[in-house]
């Protein structure tokens, strides 16, 4: 297949590890990669604080960006976030439509239909669980509220894992439970952000687990910063990172992820 | 309903901790608008999570409330289809309620009873005060609920020289506390049965004065008092949990009896009812009858359901008035986005798996209507600014419980774009104005892909100050996140200008 890939903003700038892996990953499974170069974000953002008309140039750009899926030109568009994934599905029409750009709204819509978050892609379209990784660490897997609540991912980056040879999956006391992240939530309420985020750092720190994983960097952001104010030693890595490490290219857990520096997901070419 | 008698948690052994600070036993006082009390959300909740007592308490009874609905509802089959036809029939009611309302008054006068239509709190505080006065009386029982908590109505009795007595063992705790209720469903979710015992002992006359903290005590203590305030009473007032239109029946769902006391005992019933308590027919209660005890209390069934229809002579109360109370619910009816709030039975269901809520408590949130649901049903009740939009990670919990199928987590981003231009009108804070022109640039960067290449760069210059990989310390307004957070180190390459330099290479 012929994947664009939609690698979010926040990972773009701050964890670009997550859509090298990505691309690594999808390629090891055969598949073509693409990146549209005009994207920047889906708006989230700008949707979930309240400025939906700041909100509305974001949203066109992303809409413009990956509207050539819809004509064929890419087969389907991947995006390692449920939390963005989340936005183009149930938000961008519904901005759009506000402003009334009635046309536009109709095309996000068409788009967000052909737009999967990783675990569903890999599961769901591509049809494969065991993506042929290998990663021998103890992992526990924090189900961020987006990919469980609003996409209902159910159990498809658990089956993802359980595949990956190697691997040892750690239960999650209170998994479901949000880590108070919140996009801006966690800036406008920070102290219960942070009343949220000291449980959540509990609960990972007593799976005895040497790396936390999710679909989310967002989320990874908030918790593996209160792992490193704690000095727990709790590594956050994003599930397509730990899909990526083969026997070939093992991806050794960092301080923040993989691939900055030593060991990288980056495939030689 | 209510179930609870308090906090499950008896207090730490070692005797009152550091939090618990002497002369706590008066609570949080009667506040001149129940729906608009107290300091932001994100001051008073920042206070209640200093209090490490309540937060125990708090996550100890929220977690035990959410296991046992999750078991309930777990047993049966057709849950969602139930959800489904429940928000199905709230809809509709919504879309009819004008029509509805006029089918439920001539169904209730038709059998005997009094209907009172009340524009506002102060309308229906004086329909009920005169009704009362009338009767020559200067105390009445009542059934807890939601829709007199809302309007003040035992301070506006007060005021007339009429005792107002709750009769929900909870209730009466918060009552005689001088507190306000935290919780829909648990008024007293805040207070442990040590609290409960002290209050007891200061504040209810006829209190044992060897009475102890066991739960079974302090109920047979509350038993006692109210048992002689049943006997006595000549007028009563409840809430409903149901209004049904094709045949005038009110319905109290609850689970001490004290509701069946106060529907059954005196002369005089006086209920106060919120407008969009309403289901079209006898047969949709089949479908919330199963909802609610299941999301409320966890059980399967509730002990007590009191239907009653008018007046029967010679049965129960001879005399029986509805007021019907709109109190700003015609104005969230008007809105399309925002009226699915109106569909709540007051189930409770979303405080207790809010992870917010969890921690903070729901005082925190100002408003007899805490939590998810008063996030979105407080606002726009009053049509004031307000901060509680934003008291939420948006997780997503709420709409997955909620047994009416309300999605707060859109409706809450609704209500802070509505924020957002309401602050955009006036002058706005400081606070207000950093956000708008932190959007506003945001906005511009994200909005082009060569722009956001240039933007995305930027982070990398923090690189200076990070240690070890992680930067501990920044200035505000990053220190909201460095306070309790480290962040991590940005990269010293962008995806995008990674990508680029593979695409060159090939």
């Amino acid at each position: 297949m012929r994947i664009a890939l939609a690698a979010t903003c926040i990972a773009d700038a701050m964890f670009p590890q997550a859509p090298r892996a990505v691309v690594t990953l999808l390629e090891r499974l055969g598949h073509e990669v693409v990146f549209p170069a005009g994207q920047a974000c889906c708006g989230q953002m700008h949707v979930n604080t309240g400025y939906l008309a700041d909100a509305v140039p974001v949203v066109q750009n992303h809409v413009r960006t990956f509207a050539p899926v819809t004509d064929g030109e890419w087969d389907a568009v991947v995006v390692p976030s449920g939390s963005c994934t989340g936005s183009i599905r149930h938000q961008q029409s519904m901005v759009l439509e506000r402003a009334g750009l009635h046309s536009e709204a109709r095309a996000a819509a068409a788009v967000a239909e052909l737009t999967y978050e990783l675990s569903e892609l890999l599961v769901d379209v591509l049809g494969v669980t065991d993506v042929g990784a290998w990663f021998p660490h103890r992992v526990t897997y924090h189900p961020t509220c987006h990919s469980l609540r609003m996409l209902g991912v159910g159990d498809k980056p658990e089956r993802l894992l359980r595949a990956v040879e190697g691997l040892e999956l750690a239960p999650l006391a209170e998994a479901e439970g949000c880590c108070g992240f919140g996009g801006t939530f966690s800036l406008k309420n920070a102290e219960t952000s942070a009343a949220m985020l000291d449980d959540k750092v509990a609960t990972v720190v007593d799976t005895g687990a040497e790396v936390l994983t999710a679909g989310d960097w967002s989320c990874l952001m908030h918790i593996g910063g209160g792992l490193s104010r704690g000095g727990t030693g709790v590594r956050p890595m994003h599930l397509a990172e730990i899909l990526a490490s083969t026997r070939e290219s093992p991806v050794v857990p960092g301080r923040h992820g993989s691939g900055r520096s030593g060991a990288t997901t980056e495939v030689a070419r | 309903m209510s179930t609870f008698l308090g906090m499950p948690a008896a207090r730490d052994r070692r005797g009152p901790g550091p939090d618990a600070a002497p002369g706590t036993l008066s609570g949080v006082g009667r506040p001149e608008d129940p729906l608009h009390w107290g300091a932001s959300f994100p001051d008073a909740a920042k206070a209640a999570l200093d209090n490490g007592q309540l937060r125990r308490n708090l996550g100890k009874a929220t977690s035990t409330i959410r296991t046992k609905r999750a078991r309930v509802v777990g047993e049966v089959p057709d849950w969602e289809a139930l959800r489904d036809a429940g928000s199905a029939v709230k809809t509709d009611v919504m879309a009819r309620l004008p029509e509805l309302l006029e089918e439920l008054e001539r169904n209730v006068t038709a059998r005997g009873g009094v209907v009172h239509w009340a524009r506002d709190a102060a309308e229906a505080n004086r329909i009920v005060a005169d009704l009362v006065r009338a009767r020559d009386t200067d105390e009445v029982v009542k059934v807890k609920s939601m829709a007199t908590q809302e309007i003040g109505l035992n301070e506006a009795l007060a005021e007339e020289g009429i005792a107002a007595v709750e009769t929900d063992l909870a209730e009466l705790i918060v009552q005689l506390a001088d507190d306000m209720p935290s919780h829909i469903l648990v008024p007293a979710i805040h207070r442990n049965r040590t609290e409960i015992r002290d209050i007891f002992l200061e504040r209810m006359a006829d209190a044992p004065p060897d009475l102890t903290d066991v739960p079974r005590e302090l109920a047979m203590a509350a038993r006692a008092h109210l048992r002689r305030k049943f006997l006595s009473a000549k007028v009563a007032i409840s809430g409903a949990n149901f209004a049904v239109a094709d045949t005038g029946t009110l319905a109290v769902v609850e689970s001490e009896g004290n509701g069946r006391m106060c529907l059954t005992m005196p002369e005089t019933l006086i209920t106060v009812m919120g407008i969009e308590k309403l289901i079209p027919t006898f047969d949709d209660l089949e479908v919330f009858l199963q909802l609610l005890p299941r999301s409320s209390t966890g059980e399967r069934m509730n002990p007590y359901t009191s239907m009653w229809t008018g007046v029967t002579p010679g049965d129960g109360p001879q005399e029986f008035h509805l007021v019907l109370l709109d109190n700003g619910r015609t104005k969230v009816l008007a809105d399309e986005a925002g009226r699915a709030a109106l569909h709540c039975i007051r189930c409770s269901a979303c405080l207790n798996v809010c992870p917010v809520y969890e921690r903070v408590g729901g005082h925190a949130y100002g408003s007899v209507y805490p939590g998810p649901i008063g996030a979105i049903l407080t606002p726009q009740l009053t049509g004031e600014e307000s901060d509680l939009p934003y008291a939420s990670t948006l997780c997503g919990a709420c709409y997955e419980v909620c047994p009416v199928k309300i999605d707060i987590p859109s409706i809450l981003v609704e209500l802070r774009a509505r924020e957002v231009s309401m602050t955009a009108g006036s002058a706005g804070d400081t606070a207000d104005r950093v956000w708008s022109a932190a959007m506003k640039a945001a906005s511009f960067a994200m909005a082009d892909g060569a722009r956001f290449r240039r933007a995305a760069r930027v982070p990398r210059l923090l690189r200076a100050i990070s240690r070890n990989g992680v930067i501990r310390k920044l200035p505000f307004p990053g220190s909201l996140w460095t306070r309790s957070r480290d962040l991590m180190e940005p990269p010293k390459q962008t995806f995008r200008d990674w990508w680029d330099g593979r695409e060159d290479q090939r």
